[in-house]
């Protein structure tokens, strides 16, 4: 019965509530920097703070973390695919 | 566990790695279709920056954060249910799950609000009032008139991806509440029957084993007191996908949910935070 695979990896509650904590720390600094006048850089700081948030999801809650090799290699062939999308579509919407 | 079913459960097939494959292959669809709309977004707010600003000064940002904190707590408590399963404590567990549902009903109450008071205000896709609206702004000098439709354009994009997160909580929780009923099964009586009549049982007594010949339970000795014995069984059955040596079902249904999470990280700034 090799059902097991998944199992030796148990994390902690801490743990869980340690990223939990992190998440809403974040969620409270993307508030704060959306109030401050930086330009340009208020959508980039918004964003980099998002793709930060999602990693924590991804890697703990989702448990990426802990699967083997070929669900992160699946998941960056998903993220590869998303960027030659948005790579190719403002090619197109700048140069017009 | 007898000898019998063991050797059952050798020949029942699972693939616990196949099913978690199939669920992120899933997601991976869903973050595509959700990819899609966020490119819209994305060239949309580039050709109309201003009137992104005047939508987005219409969305409540403290409604927006309580929503996102709603949400996040709930992802905490999707994956400590997990853990509870993993750990076997199955009313830890249902109790985590049930809140976790609590979460996401209490995001779309907010939700229902939130939609319901722009809706009285006329603002929605297609709305005259909303582009009259839209004309005045650009009369006051709000807007300059070449950035009138980015106004527009914010409002149908936000409700379309945000009701479209929307439902995706709502199939959310319809799932966990699947999982929920499954855990709740109350225990059922399998047996009853009443097999020492005889009077050649005097002396004895009635004992329970499990399959290693460990004692769980005995009775007293029978004398002739005991006119007659009645043996029910009472057993949980463990629910299929929900106990601790496979709980691929809770999993995926939270593999889920953490995505509406993912989602709605990303919606909160790119709406509620741009003004």
């Amino acid at each position: 019965m090799e059902h097991h695979d998944n199992q030796q990896h148990l994390i902690s509650y801490g743990t869980y509530i340690t990223v939990w904590l992190s998440l809403l720390i974040l969620t409270g600094l993307t508030v704060a920097v959306a109030g401050v006048h930086l330009g340009k850089y208020n959508v980039f700081i918004a964003l980099l703070v998002a793709a930060f948030k999602s990693s924590l999801v991804l890697l703990y809650f989702m448990h990426l973390r802990y699967e083997n090799r070929l669900f992160h290699a699946m998941f960056l062939v998903v993220l590869f695919t998303i960027t030659v999308i948005v790579a190719l579509t403002y090619v197109d919407t700048l140069a017009r | 566990m007898s000898a019998h079913a063991a050797e059952l459960a050798v020949h029942e097939h699972k693939d616990y790695t196949g099913a978690k494959i199939g669920m992120w292959m899933f997601l991976f669809t869903e973050v595509l279709l959700f990819g899609g709309l966020f490119l819209l977004y994305a060239v949309y707010r580039a050709e109309y920056p201003q009137g992104f600003h005047q939508g987005g000064l219409h969305l409540d940002v403290f409604l927006g954060a309580i929503n996102t904190i709603i949400l996040l707590t709930s992802s905490l408590t999707m994956a400590l249910s997990i853990a509870a399963i993993q750990r076997g404590q199955k009313g830890l567990a249902i109790f985590f799950l049930s809140f976790t549902i609590l979460c996401g009903a209490t995001f779309m109450v907010n939700k229902y609000f939130e939609w319901s008071k722009k809706i009285h205000h006329k603002i929605y896709p297609g709305s005259e009032a909303l582009a009259k609206y839209v004309d005045n702004m650009v009369e006051e000098g709000k807007v300059p008139p070449q950035q009138k439709s980015g106004v527009l354009l914010f409002f149908s994009l936000y409700y379309l991806m945000t009701g479209l997160h929307g439902l995706h909580v709502l199939v959310g929780m319809i799932a966990m509440a699947f999982i929920l009923r499954k855990l709740l099964k109350q225990p059922f009586v399998h047996h009853r029957w009443n097999p020492f009549q005889k009077q050649e049982l005097q002396g004895c007594r009635l004992v329970l084993e499990d399959p290693n010949g460990q004692t769980i339970w005995k009775s007293e000795t029978f004398d002739e007191t005991v006119k007659h014995v009645d043996v029910e069984f009472q057993y949980y059955p463990a629910p299929k996908h929900v106990h601790p040596d496979d709980y691929v079902a809770l999993e995926n249904t939270g593999l889920y949910w953490h995505l509406v999470d993912l989602i709605w990280i990303f919606l909160f700034p790119l709406f509620y935070l741009i003004s």
